[in-house]
């Protein structure tokens, strides 16, 4: 079992942590680059399924394969893959997302080396039954090919047993987003970005034990402090790699309360219906679990989603964390942030590069919107 | 009719004048494409008087089913390439990112997001339509750019959904596919209120493969030495390929444009004089500077025979199967040139180099086009693995002319051509 601070020694240094699990345990580890990556499956044929983020190193051996207008998240990946820092990878998943991700997957197939590589392409459009059907049958595809590469059956049990463990900790994710949400002096918003970037590498199982102690201990917390007076912010956005951005809004006088994240709640929103076959289910979920902006359940799904978030939160306001040349967020921030304004929600963009810290510059930015608010 | 309304005057003069037009090129023998354009407009921009439907809808969407029901498609992306080509690109970009667009976001999406709130550019703007069709075959930010005009416009919205082809084309992918064009045809029968027309489907159907069949025709010519055409005038050339697919305007167009390009190949006219470097195009053109760059290359006696852009409307042929017609675009609209892998669009770019013969490769790196240039270096440099022929890449934007360094491109294009006389020099 971890307490935040073995979790945040993990999600700081992931791959010593990987590869001691793959040298004692001969555990397979699965790379992944998105959240729609159909971890049960993964789960259910005994491997590890692992989401990559971007490189802290300075970037140069993609720049051979990716021009500087691909964002840094998908550079930075692509950068640690060529630097051989991911060779415990036993394969990688690329579900079909944005225009980069794409390519991503084309530009990995053709010049590393040859393990597992799967392109699991979603359905874009999630509101008619014949992508519904679509979708269920390439988790279908993907389950047999990674069975057939891992040389082991993924039955219906295996299945049933992983969607198990992922609603609960997807329900313990949920308990304590509302924890936060309603009582953030019970924890920082660096710790509360640890455990979601954890929940996407640590094995699951000991993740579920180390988190159910972690929110445990949060409930008793409840009370001992008052209540928060800072101002109550929603973050949106794509992947936040930075926990700094956290510590800024803290400092400037405001606090996190929701979020639109990769890094946050798109992971562990909506459980799986366990009463209907496995692979059916996990795309139902897939499908009524809130949108990311690559796919489509309606022309105004995001901005209506955020404003039921600050609604739900009772936010002041929201943050737009825009990663350069992200072109699906891109494309929504004006109707989001027009769409906010008519409610009388107040927004901020921040445009962020993957690696970056929080800067003075962006610290003011923080400053003066949370003291409008 | 409100004959005080002032609005309603000028669209009846549009009316007019397209009708005048029309009846002008019966009695010409072989219309140009301004023409065709003008009377394509006009009848577009007049489409409330006539009580036809228009639809906007991407450059590689299946435009058959709506010319089969007298639906009038309208393609914004080629509205974005006359944008780009009269220069009005930047103006209109910069429009956008007043609106929070920003300007790293594609700039056909940029421009004509803007153009739609203003009626703007070249043509005062696109009719407005009855209905949206957005097919993702070109790329995710058609999806994007689509859902934001169908809130501006609050219109019907239909998604042809063509999952990514990144090693082959799969059973269920086919099955989705086929699915949705029995979809698609029923959201045309709802908005255009009426049964739809199988019987007329299957003859434009006839008439697409023909057009294409033509366009692919016209290309080959460039094969020639020297090149009846180059890739330049394919650039121009291409848009009733793109537009009019399934009309007998388009296969007329390209039976006259073969047999002009057949006749020059006889008689040994070349497009650049004194052809001696043949040159193939990879990504969309730099529309405001086709002229400078095509004079730039003709300086060098240089031709560009040939593109991967403007075959990209014929690329899919082997799919098709003519007499099955609605069965078999699924297919052929979901394996299109860019919804492929990089490894077979870098084939088909070897089978290019083959086929015209070319003495290097230019690749335009497209910072509105991701899918298109990413994946670009790595084709360079498998084409330099296989065939050994130098490639030189050009950092630039289809339409805003603000990313274009033309003194740093015109260094380029000295130093690659050096390269290219030096190696025709040791070859001799």
């Amino acid at each position: 079992m971890y307490s935040i601070a073995n979790l945040q020694n993990i999600v700081d240094n992931p791959y010593p942590y990987l590869q001691n699990l793959k040298n004692e345990k001969g555990k397979k580890i699965i790379g992944t680059v998105c959240t729609y990556a159909p971890e049960e499956i993964i789960h259910a044929a005994g491997a590890l399924p692992v989401r990559l983020f971007s490189s802290e190193a300075a970037i140069h051996r993609a720049d051979l394969h990716l021009q500087a207008y691909c964002c840094s998240l998908v550079r930075g990946i692509l950068e640690e893959a060529l630097a051989d820092r991911l060779d415990f990878l036993d394969g990688m998943v690329f579900p079909h997302t944005c225009d980069s991700i794409q390519r991503l997957s084309d530009v990995w197939r053709i010049n590393l080396t040859k393990t597992f590589h799967a392109d699991v392409v979603l359905p874009v459009k999630l509101t008619t039954a014949s992508a519904r059907q679509y979708m269920i049958d390439v988790l279908d595809r993907f389950r047999s090919d990674l069975a057939g590469y891992l040389g082991k059956e993924i039955t219906v049990e295996d299945l049933s047993s992983s969607v198990k463990l992922y609603n609960e900790n997807r329900s313990l994710m949920e308990k304590l987003y509302r924890l936060r949400s309603k009582h953030p002096e019970v924890m920082g918003g660096r710790d509360y970005h640890t455990i979601v970037r954890a929940a996407m590498i640590v094995e699951r199982e000991v993740f579920r034990e180390s988190l159910e102690a972690i929110v445990d201990g949060l409930e008793k917390k409840v009370g001992s402090a008052g209540p928060s007076q800072a101002k109550r912010l929603v973050i949106c956005g794509g992947v936040c790699t930075s926990p700094d951005i956290y510590d800024a809004i803290e400092e400037a006088g405001g606090v996190v309360v929701g979020d639109d994240l990769c890094t946050g709640r798109r992971y562990f929103d909506v459980l799986v219906d366990e009463t209907h076959p496995p692979l059916e289910a996990m795309a139902d979920r897939l499908i009524k679990r809130a949108v990311c902006p690559a796919k489509h359940t309606g022309i105004t799904s995001r901005a209506d989603n955020i404003i039921r978030t600050v609604r739900d939160s009772r936010a002041d306001g929201v943050v737009f964390l825009l990663l350069k040349f992200c072109d699906p967020h891109a494309f929504d921030y004006p109707y989001m942030r027009d769409m906010l304004e008519r409610e009388k929600i107040p927004s901020l963009l921040l445009e962020i590069e993957d690696q970056s810290q929080a800067g003075g510059q962006l610290q003011t930015r923080l400053e003066t919107f949370v003291q409008i608010l | 009719m409100n004959q005080s309304d002032p609005g309603t005057m000028k669209t009846l003069g549009v009316y007019l004048f397209g009708q005048a037009k029309k009846l002008s090129l019966k009695f010409k023998k072989a219309p140009t494409m301004k023409d065709l354009m003008m009377v394509y407009y006009s009848e577009a921009k007049s489409a409330k008087i006539t009580g036809r439907k228009v639809a906007w809808i991407t450059s590689g969407g299946p435009v058959e089913p709506l010319i089969a029901m007298d639906v009038i498609p309208i393609y914004p992306e080629n509205h974005g390439a006359m944008i780009g080509a009269s220069k009005m690109g930047a103006g209109l970009c910069e429009k956008a990112e007043t609106m929070g667009y920003s300007n790293d976001l594609c700039s056909y999406a940029r421009s004509d997001i803007a153009c739609a709130t203003v009626n703007g550019g070249p043509i005062g703007g696109l009719p407005r339509p009855d209905m949206l069709v957005c097919c993702n075959n070109i790329c995710g930010t058609v999806l994007k750019w689509y859902e934001t005009q169908a809130r501006y416009f609050n219109v019907p919205l239909f998604i042809l959904d063509t999952p990514f082809c990144h090693t082959g084309y799969f059973d269920e992918a086919a099955r989705y596919v086929r699915s949705q064009i029995d979809e698609y045809i029923e959201f045309i029968e709802g908005v255009c209120g009426k049964k739809y027309d199988f019987e007329r489907l299957r003859q434009v159907g006839l008439l697409s493969f023909e057009g294409q069949k033509l366009w692919q025709a016209v290309l080959d010519t460039a094969a020639a030495r020297p090149a009846p055409m180059s890739a330049f005038d394919a650039f121009y050339h291409l848009a009733l390929i793109v537009t009019l697919r399934g009309t007998k305007t388009a296969v007329r167009y390209y039976q006259n444009l073969l047999a002009q390009m057949k006749d020059r190949v006889a008689r040994g006219i070349g497009v650049v004089p004194d052809e001696k470097y043949r040159l193939l195009w990879d990504n969309i053109p730099i529309w405001p500077r086709v002229r400078w760059l095509s004079q730039k290359f003709a300086s060098h006696n240089a031709c560009l025979v040939a593109d991967t852009y403007t075959s990209a409307w014929c690329g899919s042929m082997k799919y098709i199967d003519e007499n099955r017609f609605i069965d078999s675009m699924a297919e052929a609209y979901t394996r299109i040139y860019l919804n492929i892998g990089v490894d077979e669009m870098a084939k088909t770019v070897i089978e290019m180099i083959d086929k015209y013969d070319v003495d290097g490769l230019v690749l335009h790196s497209n910072r509105s086009c991701k899918p298109y240039s990413f994946g670009q270096l790595d084709i360079e440099r498998i084409v330099g693995e296989q065939r050994g022929i130098p490639c030189l890449m050009l950092e630039a934007d289809m339409v805003d002319d603000r990313s274009f360094s033309e003194s740093q491109i015109a260094t380029r294009i000295d130093a690659f051509m050096e390269i290219i006389k030096e190696r025709a020099k040791s070859r001799n």
